[in-house]
């Protein structure tokens, strides 16, 4: 019992972080059929960040800063790198997001030494809770309310506001709706800024639970995201919220053995191609109607 | 997409390439029997490490290029290759230390063992059952990846495009998962590497002392590397390489003109799959050891930059980039890993020169990007100047700061300056190195432009030369 709610726990905590970065994959992919390899090294970069600020300024500073300058960087990384290729066949411009995780990744390396950091302690989030006997971080508690607290405010955003029609616009039709006076540029601007503060809320909770943070650690959760946008539908927001907490859970489960601990990706990876194998376009694809 | 091209054969084309090649062969040879080959390592390593990045390019660039099948799953077939190389070859009696930590391996056969006792133990009969053992097995991993392959394919290929790739990263993930399951470790030996197999090096002619007569080892890498490759070719050549064409183009069009989708998608994953097989048993034997956590998705992207940078669809392309790829990464930008300082206060100035130069070039070459793409006004044109302000604020910093240090130098800087060179290739020539055109048109391209830029430098006055002078400047990307 206390294992499997601990099990059911930081399952439920590890989907509403994929979540949060597969949140951004999503949307990207709604309006530019690209694929962001980049996203999972700018929530890695997030991480840093934090590192290298709370060094010189109190926490509560530091996080929103971060925030800020992780979307500076998402906007910088797709005004430098994926418009100039606005024009070009999809697979330039997935080259691109390759060469810029590349690039990140190395910068990294080069920057930190390539030795692990670790990062701070937060306050209240790193505190221990019990639950049904099952002692865990608060952070566990948090997520998943937090989670469908920003989906919610994001929802609104898209359904109810201008830009947010706008951005559903692109995703359906992109040349229509540039004939029709839509910015498509600052639209694509905005999505990358929506996707990278997702992604910096979701690096702090993540790296509060693995606290210690080398260059590639944004590579495996960034593929999991990834694999949860695309089991939800990729497109679409809900089926990404869906996406990846089942894939949290299911990774937690099967950890819960160490002799099949090894096979926590391939799980994801199985589930996804049984999904794909009986709904091509995953759970929630076409479907839905607000793709994004 | 770009439109077929239906390159004109001829026998004097097909000679000279040959020709090239055996060219190329014997220089590897020479090379090989001249340098020292202690203190000219890099060179050796770079070029087996880019024969064999060549051939496994060359086989994603027949999936990814030439079919049109968008497949990130190449990391996982050269795993397979790897290991059924290793686990046919190593010989008996050092399967004990390999498979230490499980007692011993499942599986007590080993093929160069095999022919070398068959063929007389030791001596020249038991070097050649040695060769022809290791051959066998390289041929087997390969046959095992094919075989992995057809299962992987007959659910994956129905799937479109990104669906397509992230199921086939999906698979390349779980062959890794289960390569690093302790249950197997009798066989795979669990996470630890399999090492102790033959590699290049015995490949190497001795004498009788054991000195080495003949080294062979690069250039045997590069002629089966070569072999394969050509294969390769003779099949893009052929009906069925028209056919992995034409479904590239266009699918609807491809079955309407009677091409079966299904089998043709499946011999093209199958076929590729098969020499990314033995790519990865000759990469086994470059480093010496498989290990399968090498083996993983960041392996893919590298092998997929090489194809795009060398060219979608083109073959010379991939093998080219290949090769540049991993002497630019291992070798050629190794200087900028060590600290340095400069000898003297000219030397200095002359750098921060230099840099500055550089940041001016920056933004010319942004600005005239953009203003190509009809941008006039300032607020369109700002942001180009970015980039070089940035540069130039920097060397403005050290210039000031009077520190003979050579800055940024240390370790990590080489992959960061890669990396941006990437970037910069990817930004500026998107169709890569060849576009997907192969060697022969594409110096005749480069001829016909030089003659084009002498003539203008002989009668400048002659009409518009501006838009000309762009226009072949930019025969590397396009509009």
């Amino acid at each position: 019992m206390q294992l499997a709610v601990s099990t059911l726990l930081s399952g439920i905590s590890a989907g509403g972080q994929y979540a949060l970065i597969a949140i951004g994959y999503t949307l990207v992919y709604g309006i530019l059929r690209l694929i962001n390899f980049a996203h999972g090294d700018v929530f890695m970069v997030a991480g840093l960040v934090v590192i290298y600020m709370t060094a010189s300024m109190p926490l509560y500073v530091a996080l929103p800063l971060m925030v800020v300058f992780i979307v500076v960087l998402g906007f910088c990384i797709e005004r430098a790198a994926y418009k100039p290729l606005r024009s070009a066949p999809r697979m330039s411009v997935m080259i691109s997001a390759i060469g810029v995780s590349f690039l990140i990744q190395n910068f990294a390396t080069y920057y930190t030494g390539g030795l692990a950091r670790f990062y701070p302690e937060i306050p209240f989030l790193y505190d221990s809770v019990t639950i049904a006997g099952a002692t865990t971080r608060w952070v566990t508690i948090v997520t998943p309310f937090l989670v469908v607290a920003l989906v919610l405010l994001l929802l609104l955003l898209i359904n109810k506001t201008k830009i947010g029609l706008a951005m559903r616009a692109a995703a359906k039709d992109f040349e229509t709706c540039q004939l029709m006076g839509i910015k498509i540029n600052s639209v694509i601007s905005f999505t990358f800024v929506i996707g990278s503060a997702l992604a910096a809320i979701g690096s702090i909770l993540y790296f509060t639970n693995y606290p210690s943070i080398m260059p590639q650690s944004g590579a495996l959760p960034g593929l999991r995201a990834f694999v949860a946008a695309v089991f939800g539908g990729i497109g679409s927001i809900p089926g990404a919220v869906v996406g990846a907490f089942i894939i949290g859970i299911c990774e937690n489960i099967v950890k819960v053995n160490p002799t099949y601990s090894i096979f926590s990706d391939a799980v994801t990876f199985i589930i996804l191609i049984v999904v794909l194998g009986v709904k091509p376009t995953g759970l929630f694809g076409e479907k839905v109607t607000d793709k994004v | 997409m770009p439109a077929a091209t239906l390159e004109k054969k001829s026998k004097r084309g097909a000679f000279l390439s040959l020709a090239g090649v055996a060219a190329v062969l014997a220089l590897v040879i020479v090379l090989e029997n001249t340098l020292d080959p202690n203190r000219n390592i890099i060179v050796f390593t770079t070029l087996k490490k880019g024969a064999v990045y060549a051939l496994v390019a060359v086989s994603m660039n027949l999936l990814n290029g030439f079919t049109g099948l968008f497949s990130l799953g190449h990391a996982g077939f050269m795993l397979l290759g790897g290991y059924a190389y290793a686990i046919f070859t190593i010989p008996s009696a050092q399967r004990e230390s390999v498979y230490y930590m499980y007692d011993g391996s499942a599986i007590n056969f080993s093929f160069p063992e095999f022919f070398s006792n068959l063929f007389g133990g030791s001596g020249a009969g038991g070097a050649a059952g040695m060769v022809l053992g290791m051959l066998i097995a390289i041929v087997i991993a390969g046959l095992v990846a094919a075989l992995v392959a057809w299962l992987i394919g007959l659910p994956v290929l129905k799937l479109k495009s990104d669906y397509l790739a992230i199921a086939t990263l999906g698979f390349a993930e779980i062959i890794r998962a289960i390569f690093q399951w302790e249950p197997g470790g009798r066989i795979t030996n669990g996470a630890n590497a399999l090492k102790s197999f033959p590699t290049f090096n015995n490949f190497n002619i001795t004498d009788a002392e054991g000195e080495i007569v003949l080294r062979l080892s690069t250039s045997v890498c590069f002629a089966i590397s070569a072999l394969c490759i050509f294969l390769i070719v003779l099949l893009i050549n052929s009906s069925y390489g028209r056919a992995f064409k034409a479904i590239r183009e266009d699918e609807v069009a491809a079955e309407a003109m009677g091409i079966n989708l299904a089998k043709h998608k499946r011999l093209s994953f199958i076929i590729s799959s098969f020499f990314a097989g033995v790519g990865g048993a000759l990469f086994a034997m470059y480093v010496n050891q498989v290990q399968a956590k090498t083996f993983n998705s960041a392996m893919t992207y590298e092998l997929l930059l090489i194809v795009v940078l060398g060219g979608m669809g083109s073959i010379s392309g991939s093998a080219i980039a290949a090769f540049l790829y991993v002497a630019c990464g291992e070798w050629w930008l190794r200087f900028l890993d060590s600290e340095a300082a400069f000898k003297s206060a000219s030397d200095r100035w002359a750098f921060i020169i230099v840099l500055a130069a550089a940041a001016a070039a920056l933004t010319a070459l942004l600005l005239w990007r953009r203003k190509r793409q009809g941008a006039r006004k300032f607020s369109e044109l700002w942001t180009a100047c970015l980039l070089g302000a940035v540069v130039l604020g920097y060397d403005i910093y050290y210039a000031a700061s009077g520190s003979m240090e050579v800055p940024f130098l240390r370790t990590g800087f080489r992959m960061v300056v890669f990396s941006v060179i990437i970037m910069v290739v990817v930004l500026f020539f998107r169709r890569g190195l060849m576009g997907d055109k192969e060697l022969p048109a594409r110096l005749r391209e480069l001829a016909a432009f030089i003659r084009r830029l002498a003539a203008k430098i002989r009668r400048p006055s002659a009409g518009g030369g501006k838009p000309g002078a762009a226009a072949g400047k930019e025969a590397g990307g396009d509009e």
